[in-house]
């Protein structure tokens, strides 16, 4: 038997209730007398952006609408996607760190120094092919120093991490002063293609996310690193006795997550057409950790959920877009925000469940 | 040497290096005038901090603190446009603080969600509503502010030790007697350990979490009304960023982040020695912004490393 299909061979039904457990982090397991499909980890989530589009649905009418201008698609649900790739992308390798029972504060950071050299090598005359190159090797660069700090020097991960956050930014500043100007413009059709172009009548941001989305799928579910990732995430010292090497599963783990943030970085700064460290990708590190809870993850690590990531960016791009259109006051975006988060949270609660079912006070343990 | 107080020594040796090399590169560095000022500069986030350590010694986090500071700032502020004593809108304040803290612990504990999300939503919501009450910078212009802003107590040298520091100092003292000889200290501590075995030894797990946030709240909400008073102004972007200060304050003063291990006292120490290398910073005088946050990060580097070897270097002789 190969080690990747032992990923598969884990029986299906044992996973929610898994996930369950790793939720409650050590605590007994309760007996919940809730139906299969509200068990299904994936349904509050999914609850959850049913009852904003809804909402969305009955405030604007014309919502849902999708039509074809200039040969691309328009719409809110194609501006959701569209909004959304940049920190779903990112989401994507948080979810790999935080399976490991780590997170990773730089990637805001990671995207200004991505968004620094990508115009710093288009000034000095690079071919936009090489330029790219060098954009996702400082991603890549990036991740192992996260995992050099958090594997080697076993500092933990949120102040390992909170280093290059601090100091990303700055970096990215120094980068710009190197050859002049405060916030340096740059045009290059490839990587502008990538970001603002479309192929067909899709963006081509959503096929570059789809793309990054299957690989990393792949990658994850289809061989053993998966597996691996997930056992180190689950007890780091158990993993290493059984002959996994988790020094450098952390490594693996650091190195995707910059690996994805400088992806995003691509996207964002070509979308903006200049390096401005100081507000590119600010507190997306936030959305990105909130995108992999609201999809189910848990910060103890243990459990990688790719496609409910997913779906956790979605939620929270389309409650910003739905402030944006619904015609409140932009100062009330971060209250709703607050709001939706925490009802989406009580939502996938099983122990406030239960107190529902069961009358409120019988919850009590 | 009791085991225990390695990292706060190891802190404490880290902070006075700092400050003698300070000394060495720098005339009049090496004075009560600086250490005083340090002290006064950083009261606010040492005081917010010494809230999160206890919500870090139990395992937690929190992640509130920056936006409680900005909203206590914008509403006592705004109060006192309407003609609010400071005295009187900082003790609401303070009753908003632990309430807040207490709503946010039984959110944790009774749906539990993970601290890091629910005081993340606490976050985003107090930030935005201090957006929604006020987009300007609005003074506080009460008498008692001035009068607040010159007490202070001469120290021996040039310094003194200003009415902040004071206030900070004492909820110190406070915070040292809550985690070290009470029962509910000695509960957070057992909680940051071991949840389960805790739960099992019949720690009264819902009570002591909230508790232990309502603790965080109230004094990050001193450290708003520090805040305010000391810039005698409210302003919605105040604090922005300083939850991770505050964290690291707090690891810094030797408190890990997984819970059950570190002192109260260290976190000072940890607060000052960021305070420390902003003012080494501000003596260069020719470091612009960038550098300014690449020698942030570096420095933070370093010291971890130091207060590392430090406490390995330990650890082997008392083995040995």
């Amino acid at each position: 038997m190969t080690p990747g299909s032992n990923v598969e061979t884990k029986p299906a039904a044992l996973r929610p209730r898994a996930s369950v457990e790793a939720a409650t982090a050590g605590l007994p397991p309760r007996l919940s007398g809730l139906q299969g499909l509200a068990r299904h980890r994936a349904i509050w989530p999914l609850l959850a952006l049913a009852l904003i589009l809804a909402v969305d649905g009955l405030i604007s009418p014309g919502f849902f609408n999708i039509r074809i201008v200039d040969g691309r698609l328009f719409g809110n649900l194609i501006d959701i996607l569209y909004r959304a790739t940049p920190t779903a992308v990112v989401a994507l390798g948080m979810a790999v760190v935080i399976g490991t029972k780590g997170i990773d504060l730089s990637v805001g950071s990671v995207i200004a120094i991505v968004g620094a050299v990508i115009t710093w090598r288009i000034h000095s005359g690079d071919p936009h092919f090489v330029v790219l190159l060098f954009a996702l090797g400082v991603g890549v660069l990036c991740g192992l120093w996260n995992g050099f700090l958090v594997a080697t020097l076993d500092i933990q991960p949120i102040i390992a991490t909170l280093i290059l956050m601090v100091s990303g930014r700055g970096i990215g500043l120094m980068i710009n002063l190197l050859y002049g100007g405060t916030n340096p413009s740059f045009t290059s059709p490839l990587l502008q293609g990538l970001s603002v172009g479309h192929i067909g009548l899709v963006p081509t941001r959503l096929i570059l996310g789809g793309a990054i989305f299957g690989a990393l799928w792949l990658l994850i579910r289809r061989t053993a690193l998966g597996l691996f990732l997930e056992s180190v995430g689950g007890n780091s010292a158990a993993a290493d006795l059984a002959g996994i090497n988790a020094r450098l599963i952390k490594y693996a783990a650091y190195l995707i997550c910059g690996f994805c943030a400088a992806w995003a970085g691509v996207i964002l700064a070509a979308d903006t057409h200049t390096s401005d460290p100081v507000s590119i990708g600010l507190y997306i590190e936030l959305d990105a950790i909130l995108a992999v809870v609201i999809g189910g993850g848990s910060l103890s690590g243990g459990r990688i959920y790719l496609g409910m990531t997913i779906l956790g960016a979605l939620v929270i791009q389309t409650l910003t877009t739905s402030i944006l259109t619904s015609g409140l006051p932009p100062e009330y975006n971060l209250v709703v925000k607050a709001f939706v988060v925490i009802v989406v949270l009580l939502l996938q609660s099983a122990n406030l469940r239960a107190a529902l079912s069961r009358g409120f006070g019988a919850g009590k343990r | 040497m009791n085991e225990k107080y390695l990292p706060l020594v190891a802190t404490i040796a880290v902070f006075s290096a700092l400050f003698i090399t300070g000394g060495l590169l720098y005339n009049n560095f090496l004075s009560t005038l600086v250490l005083g000022d340090i002290l006064a500069d950083n009261a606010f986030i040492i005081t917010a901090a010494i809230g999160t350590t206890f919500v870090i010694l139990s395992g937690g986090i929190d992640l509130s603190i920056g936006s409680m500071i900005g909203f206590v700032g914008v509403v006592m502020a705004n109060l006192d446009l309407h003609g609010w004593h400071p005295l009187a809108s900082g003790a609401m304040m303070l009753a908003f603080g632990l309430g807040f803290g207490a709503l946010q612990g039984l959110i944790i504990d009774f749906c539990d969600i993970q601290p890091f999300i629910v005081t993340l939503a606490g976050l985003f919501l107090l930030r935005g509503s201090c957006f929604m009450i006020n987009l300007d910078s609005v003074p506080i212009q009460h008498k008692f502010v001035a009068w607040f802003a010159g007490l202070s107590i001469p120290l021996p040298g040039d310094g003194e030790l200003r009415s902040s520091a004071i206030v900070m100092l004492v909820s110190l003292a406070a915070a040292i007697i809550i985690a070290h000889f009470t029962r509910f200290g000695a509960n957070i501590y057992a909680i940051g350990g071991d949840r389960t075995s805790a739960a099992l030894m019949g720690v009264p797990m819902r009570r002591t979490t909230i508790a232990i946030y309502a603790l965080g709240g109230f004094y990050s909400a001193l450290g708003g009304v520090i805040y305010a008073l000391y810039t005698s102004s409210g302003y919605p972007l105040a604090g922005t960023g300083n939850e991770l200060t505050a964290i690291a304050s707090v690891v810094l003063g030797g408190t890990v982040l997984t819970g059950g291990v570190g002192m109260v006292a260290g976190t000072l120490f940890g607060g000052m020695i960021l305070g420390l290398i902003a003012t080494l910073i501000n003596f260069n005088g020719s470091l612009n912004g960038a550098w300014i946050m690449i020698s942030g990060g570096v420095l933070l580097f370093l010291f971890i490393v130091m207060q590392r070897s430090l406490l390995s270097s330990f650890k082997l002789r008392s083995a040995g």
